[in-house]
C-alpha cells in the first residue's frame, strides 16, 4: 500500500545549529502513531518542518511526499491547501491557540470556507455540527462566544472542530493533552481516538508521556536529539524495546503489577545541539557504549517486520528477539 | 459597559481638577504677576492696585475657591494684559494650531504605522534596519533641532521655504514636517514592536496551520490584536493636537495655542495659562477616555471584564 505520508532524511537547523538530524518516517492511511521523547528531541519540529510552519530562518532539507508529491518546498497556495486541508494539526496550549480577538465562528467558519465547498447558511449549520460533535454544548449560542469565555478542555475541543474542518487525512496533535487536567486530559484522548475511528484519519500523536501513546496508538517512534531512534509496533515496543535510549524510557516507568522495584533513571543529560558527540548522540549517557559507538552516527536499520532501531548494540538484542520470534 | 464607563469618567473629572489645582498653585508660587505685566519700576501703590483689581491680595485659598466657583458659572478668567476673557484669546489660536497638528497627525500615522508593520513583518531585512535607525534618529533629535536643521537646509541654505510666519500654506511645510517626523518614528518603533510580538503568539501558527494564505494571516489575525497596543499611542498623540506644538510654534514663530502658552507664562497671564491647560487637561482625558473605549471595541477580553466588574 502506498504510505499517506512519507518523511525522508528531514533536516532541520537554526542559524547552523541542527535540530533535526535526518528524520525517516512513514505513515499508512488511517494509521496512529505516537511520536515520543524528551523535550527537544524534534518531535514538533519535525511537522512544524513538514508543514512549512517554521520561520523563515530555519535551514529545512530532506523530502516529505503526501500521496508520493513533494510538499517541502512547495509554493505557499499548494501548502495552504494541504495545510488544514490534508493534515491538520493541534497545539500544547489550547489558550493561546485560538485568537483571542475573533470569535470561534469566525475562526471555525474561516477554516470551513478555506477547506470546503460551503457557503452562507451551510457553513454555519457545518461549525454548529463540528461543535457538537467534539462535544461542545448548546453549540449554536456559544459559536459566537470568544476564546476566553471557554475552559482550557473546552478550547481544545474547539481546536480539535477547527482542525476536522478541512476533513484532513492526518491530523498531527502536538502534546495535546499537556496543558489539561488529567481528567480532561482522558476525555480528549478518547474524543482524538473516536473520531479518529469514524472519519478514518491517521493521527501523530506527539507526547512525552508513554502511557498516553501506549493506548492511543497502534506504532510508535522514539525520537532522541533529532532522529528516531527506535520505531516499533506500540505493543512490541513497551514490551521489547531494542535502544538503550528507549529501554531506558520504559524501565523508568512503574510496572502495574508484580512486585515492586527500583524505577531506573537514564543517567547524563541530553547533549547541547550545537556540540553533539561525533558518534551516536546517545553514547555518552548509553551503559551499552563500545568503541565504535563514537565512530558514526548509526542509522535506522529495519531488523524485523516493522521494526528499526539506529543502534549498533542492538545487535544483541536484535538476535534474541528473531529467536523469541522463532520459537 | 455602563459602570467601566462611570468609573473612567469620574477618574477622568478628578484628573482635571487635579491637574488645574497644580497649575493654580504653582504658577501663583513662581512669580508676581503684577511685577511682570507692570515692570519692576512701577510705583508701589500702582502695584498695590492691580493686585487689589485682580484679587491677588487675597489668600490663595480665597482665590482657588472663587476660581472654582467662576468655573462652575462657565467663567474662566480674563486676561491681565488687555482685558479680553482668555478663553476668547485661547479659541482663537486653535485653528492656527490645528492647521499644523492635524496634518502632522495624519502624516504620522501614514508614514509610522505602515513602516511599522512592514519592518516586523521583513525583520532583519535592509529596509527593517533602515526603518529602525531612521526611527531612532526620528525620536532622539529634539524637535527644536530638527526644526532648525530644517530652517537651515530649506530656507538658509535652498531657499524655498519660508522659515517662520503664517502667510501661506508654504509656511507651514516645515513645521508640519519636523511635528510629523518625530511622531511617525515613535509610532513605527511602537507597531512594530507590537507586530512582532503578536507574529510570535501561538495563535498566528494555529491561523498558518489551518491553511489561512500568509497574507490574511496578516491581515485578519495578526493586525486587529497589534491595533490593541497601537491604539494607546495614538490615543496619546491625539492628546497633544491642541499644545503638543509649543516648541514647535515657537521656533517658526506660528501664532498658535503653543505660542500663546510661552507668552502667557512669561508674562504670569493667570487665566491665560489657566485656560489653556484646563483645556490640554480635558484634550488628554478625553482621548483617553476614546482610547478606553476603543480597547473595549477592540479586546474583547476587556469588555467582558467592563460588564462584570
Amino acid at each position: 500500500m502506498a504510505p499517506l505520508i512519507s518523511i525522508k532524511d528531514l533536516s532541520v537547523g537554526f542559524q547552523g545549529v541542527p535540530v533535526l538530524r535526518g528524520v525517516d518516517l512513514t505513515l499508512q492511511k488511517g494509521e496512529a502513531v505516537g511520536l515520543v521523547g524528551e523535550s527537544g528531541s524534534g518531535k514538533s519540529v519535525t511537522w512544524l518542518a513538514a508543514l512549512g510552519l517554521l520561520p523563515r530562518h530555519a535551514n529545512v532539507s530532506g523530502s516529505v511526499r503526501l500521496d508520493g508529491r513533494e510538499i517541502l518546498g512547495a509554493p505557499a497556495s499548494e501548502l495552504d491547501q494541504v495545510r488544514g486541508g490534508r493534515v491538520a494539526m493541534i497545539f500544547q496550549d489550547p489558550a493561546s491557540a485560538l485568537n483571542p480577538v475573533l470569535t470561534i465562528r469566525r475562526q471555525l467558519c474561516e477554516a470551513l470556507a478555506l477547506h470546503r465547498d460551503l457557503s452562507g447558511q451551510t457553513v454555519k449549520a457545518e461549525a454548529r455540527r463540528l461543535l457538537d460533535l467534539v462535544g461542545i454544548p448548546d453549540a449554536a449560542r456559544r459559536l459566537e462566544a470568544y476564546p476566553h469565555e471557554f475552559s482550557g478542555g473546552q478550547v481544545q475541543r474547539i481546536m480539535i472542530a477547527m482542525a476536522l474542518a478541512g476533513n484532513p487525512d492526518l491530523l498531527v496533535a502536538d502534546e495535546p493533552t499537556t496543558a489539561l487536567d488529567a481528567t480532561i486530559q482522558a476525555q480528549i484522548l478518547e474524543l482524538l481516538s473516536t473520531i479518529r475511528r469514524e472519519m478514518d484519519m491517521a493521527m501523530v500523536l506527539i507526547s512525552h508521556d508513554l502511557g498516553v501513546v501506549a493506548e492511543n496508538c497502534d506504532r510508535v517512534a522514539v525520537m532522541y536529539a533529532g532522529r528516531i531512534v527506535e520505531a516499533a509496533p506500540a505493543n512490541q515496543l513497551f514490551a521489547d524495546p531494542l535502544h538503550p535510549y528507549a529501554q531506558g524510557l520504559i524501565g523508568s516507568l512503574p510496572p502495574l503489577d508484580g512486585p515492586r522495584r527500583r524505577l531506573t533513571a537514564i543517567p547524563g543529560t541530553v547533549p547541547d545541539p550545537a556540540s553533539m558527540p561525533d558518534g551516536c548522540a546517545f553514547a555518552p549517557r548509553c551503559t551499552l557504549a563500545a568503541a565504535p559507538c563514537g565512530l558514526a552516527a548509526p542509522t535506522l536499520v529495519a531488523i524485523a517486520n516493522d521494526r528499526a532501531v539506529a543502534c549498533i548494540r542492538a545487535e544483541a538484542s536484535r538476535r534474541a528477539l528473531l529467536g523469541v520470534a522463532a520459537e | 459597559m455602563g459602570r467601566y464607563f462611570a468609573i473612567r469618567i469620574g477618574r477622568a473629572a478628578l484628573t482635571i481638577v487635579l491637574v488645574v489645582t497644580f497649575a493654580f498653585v504653582v504658577l501663583r508660587l513662581s512669580g508676581d504677576p503684577a511685577l511682570m505685566i507692570l515692570g519692576p519700576e512701577a510705583p508701589p501703590e500702582v502695584l498695590a492696585a492691580f493686585r487689589k483689581a485682580w484679587g491677588l491680595d487675597d489668600p490663595i485659598w480665597f482665590q482657588y475657591l472663587d476660581y472654582f466657583g467662576a468655573i462652575a458659572k462657565g467663567e474662566l478668567g480674563r486676561s491681565m494684559r488687555d482685558g479680553r476673557p482668555a478663553i476668547e484669546l485661547v479659541l482663537e489660536r486653535i485653528p492656527a494650531t490645528l492647521a499644523l497638528t492635524l496634518p502632522a497627525f495624519a502624516f504620522k500615522v501614514a508614514l509610522g504605522i505602515p513602516a511599522g508593520i512592514y519592518a516586523a513583518l521583513h525583520r532583519g531585512s535592509g529596509i527593517d534596519r533602515a526603518v529602525m535607525m531612521t526611527a531612532v534618529a526620528g525620536f532622539t533629535v529634539p524637535s527644536f533641532v530638527l526644526a532648525l536643521l530644517l530652517v537651515l537646509i530649506f530656507a538658509v541654505q535652498l531657499g524655498w521655504l519660508p522659515s517662520g510666519g503664517q502667510d501661506s500654506w508654504r509656511h507651514a511645510i516645515l513645521p508640519i514636517v519636523t511635528l510629523s517626523l518625530g511622531g511617525a518614528a515613535v509610532l513605527a518603533r511602537f507597531t512594530r514592536s507590537a507586530m512582532l510580538e503578536v507574529l510570535g503568539q501561538p495563535y498566528i501558527r494555529t491561523a498558518s496551520a489551518k491553511g489561512v494564505p500568509w497574507r490574511k494571516v496578516v491581515t485578519s489575525h495578526a493586525l486587529p490584536n497589534a491595533a490593541i497596543p497601537t491604539v494607546t499611542i495614538l490615543g496619546f498623540m491625539v492628546g497633544t493636537l491642541i499644545a503638543g506644538a509649543v516648541v514647535v510654534e515657537s521656533v517658526f514663530s506660528w501664532p498658535g495655542v503653543g505660542r500663546l502658552l510661552v507668552v502667557a507664562v512669561a508674562n504670569r497671564d493667570l487665566a491665560v495659562v489657566q485656560c489653556i491647560l484646563l483645556l490640554v487637561a480635558m484634550t488628554m482625558v478625553t482621548s483617553n477616555l476614546i482610547v478606553d473605549f476603543l480597547y473595549g471595541f477592540l479586546d474583547p477580553r476587556l469588555r467582558a471584564k467592563g460588564a462584570h466588574a
